[in-house]
């Protein structure tokens, strides 16, 4: 299989999974991320993704991909069947985020979600000053046909892990460049400067 | 090892060089699960592309309810190319050059295995209703025999549309440790009551002719073909979906410009189904269409877990791909999905993909590229894990 270089939310999580882990994708697209820790970690590796053209995409290339569901389909796996559950700009697309997230946890031992940081400076300049609701790069849809309807800060994503009494083991904050949010400024203030955050939950 | 037998067919009992054959169960008997034993039976096969050294590149294909074992070359009575010649052959999706590929006419059918037209030793007559009733579970438990026989210890796939597709679950289920994927296409883990319903209609429908002959109609010189056509033309209907023989027919006539007032077959669509019945008594045994209904009816994986399909599944290392097709009816995506999450259940590794199509259940015989392309993704994964 052909390895492109993988999204920097992406890379981040492979980079957090370690070798022959057991992990469950969940929206799993094309597969890239589930190709490139199979190629490099040997990871066990199955997906669920919602659209019969990814799928496709991910049987072509001999990973165990099922089309289904994530609100509709995470309850048929048994308790901490995986290392690790895995979305990536996917939990806000659900119906239930919450239920979906706690799914997540009861199937694996450990999390990591990444999510669109509604709270990033552009974002609040563009509802702010422009009155409009945001697009940009990553959330390129317009209001009526984006399918992402959960949106949330990082801030908000935390006070929920807490609420259900999770405790967040790792915090990676991305720049719209992919890289690490690094100055200081930034990263006292990630939830303002941070346009992508990937959390590692258990 | 194998040689060709003859066999007759049709009203007119035509007969035909079938074949491949080879004899099973020469030593010990086979034992059914009804109970009763069968030895030094036949079964019918054919074979593309070479068996390796290693033994590993064996892709045992399972045919439908009325399909055979001829997937590739001509077929010997109809005449037409195998029914997967689109994806098996040199360079395709089954590729011949790297597969060892294996068909077998099932246990009950009437393509040179074993089944109710043959002749019953105890009375000299073909066996008719005497034939023992046979299960999915005695068609997979006859197969082994001769993968057996072949020396062959472990299958890189079994791949089944349909009935087959029972026949792709049962052997994983039954024999895990010999198969590394199965492929269950169009296919359930148990007939619906919908499902044995048509099969009844079907099986009533050729017991109600009276040239049937309570099952005696060899020894009779009688055949129940019009027993038989009208089974084939419900059956028929249930393979196609309501779009695409909206689409096919819609309300169009056939070869005349108005409708007659008469019962002749005005309609496109009625002359269809009748040629299809037509064509099917010239190579069906009506008493394997009886037999083999009722295997499938009794199939219930479900009923056989103590009601929990996923127990079926537990620790098993087979990788499963499980395709649906969006307009099938007769084995919806709902009954797929049933055994994707029994499997999900087991932590089993499992693909699953739902075609679009409109071509309803037989949409797995026809070209569908999205479906070739899914099916020949995962086998060239399979070929990847074991270096073939």
């Amino acid at each position: 299989m052909e390895q492109e270089n993988l999204r920097a939310d992406l890379q981040q999580i492979a980079d957090i999974i370690e070798k022959e882990s057991h992990i469950m994708e969940i929206g799993c697209g094309e597969g890239a991320l589930l190709a490139y820790l199979s190629e490099r970690k040997n990871v066990d590796g199955r997906g669920i993704e919602i659209s019969q053209s990814g799928v496709s995409k991910c049987v072509k290339n001999g990973l165990s991909v099922i089309q289904g569901d994530a609100d509709e389909d995470l309850q048929y796996y048994p308790e901490k069947c995986f290392d690790y559950a895995v979305s990536s700009q996917v939990i806000q697309a659900t119906k239930h985020p919450k239920d979906v997230i706690q799914q997540m946890m009861r199937i694996a031992n450990k999390c990591i979600i990444s999510i669109p940081n509604f709270g990033y400076w552009y974002n609040r300049y563009y509802l702010t000053f422009k009155g409009l609701m945001p697009v940009s790069k990553t959330l390129s849809y317009q209001w009526y046909d984006t399918p992402n309807i959960h949106f949330s800060t990082a801030k908000d994503f935390e006070i929920l892990c807490d609420e259900l009494g999770y405790k967040i083991e790792k915090k990676i904050y991305l720049q719209p460049s992919g890289e690490i949010v690094s100055s200081p400024w930034a990263t006292a203030f990630p939830n303002f400067f941070s346009e992508k955050c990937v959390f590692l939950i258990s | 090892m194998s040689k060709k037998v003859k066999a007759i067919f049709g009203p007119e009992y035509k007969e035909y060089e079938v074949g491949d054959i080879v004899n099973l169960a020469k030593k010990e008997p086979l034992v059914l699960d009804c109970g009763k034993e069968i030895s030094n039976f036949p079964i019918a096969y054919q074979t593309a592309g070479k068996l390796n050294k290693k033994k590993n590149n064996t892709i045992l294909l399972c045919h439908g309810l009325t399909g055979d074992q001829y997937f590739t070359g001509r077929h010997p009575i109809t005449g037409k190319k195998g029914w997967w010649e689109d994806i098996v052959g040199k360079g395709k999706i089954l590729d011949t050059d790297k597969f060892f590929i294996i068909c077998m006419n099932v246990l009950g059918g009437c393509m040179g295995s074993y089944g109710p037209k043959d002749i019953n030793p105890e009375t000299g007559k073909p066996f008719g209703l005497d034939f023992p009733v046979i299960t999915i579970g005695d068609m997979v438990r006859s197969q082994k025999l001769l993968i057996e026989h072949l020396g062959i210890k472990k299958i890189a796939g079994v791949i089944g549309g349909s009935m087959g597709g029972m026949l792709a679950l049962e052997w994983a289920v039954s024999f895990p440790e010999m198969v590394h994927s199965s492929t269950v296409i169009a296919s359930a883990s148990r007939h619906t009551a919908q499902n044995i319903a048509f099969h009844e209609i079907g099986r009533q429908t050729i017991m109600a002719d009276p040239n049937w002959c309570e099952g005696k109609y060899i020894e009779q010189k009688k055949y129940p073909a019009a027993g038989l056509s009208v089974a084939r033309m419900t059956a028929h209907v249930t393979y196609l979906s309501e779009h695409g023989l909206q689409r096919k027919f819609d309300r169009g006539l056939q070869d005349r410009d108005a409708v007659t007032y008469g019962f002749d077959a005005d309609f496109q669509v009625e002359s269809y189904l009748r040629y299809q019945g037509r064509s099917f008594v010239n190579r069906f045994d009506p008493n394997s269409y009886l037999y083999i209904t009722r295997a499938m009816d009794y199939f219930d994986l479900v009923e056989a877990h103590d009601g929990v399909l996923s127990r079926a599944f537990k620790d098993i290392s087979t990788k499963f791909c499980i395709i649906s097709f969006s307009s099938d009816w007769l084995f919806p995506t709902s009954e797929a999905k049933h055994i994707v999450h029994a499997l999900s259940a087991s932590a089993a590794k499992v693909s699953f993909v739902e075609v679009e199509t409109d071509k309803g259940h037989d949409a797995f015989l026809l070209d569908e590229p999205e479906f070739f392309a899914t099916l020949g993704g995962f086998i060239k994964g399979v070929s990847k894990e074991l270096g073939i």
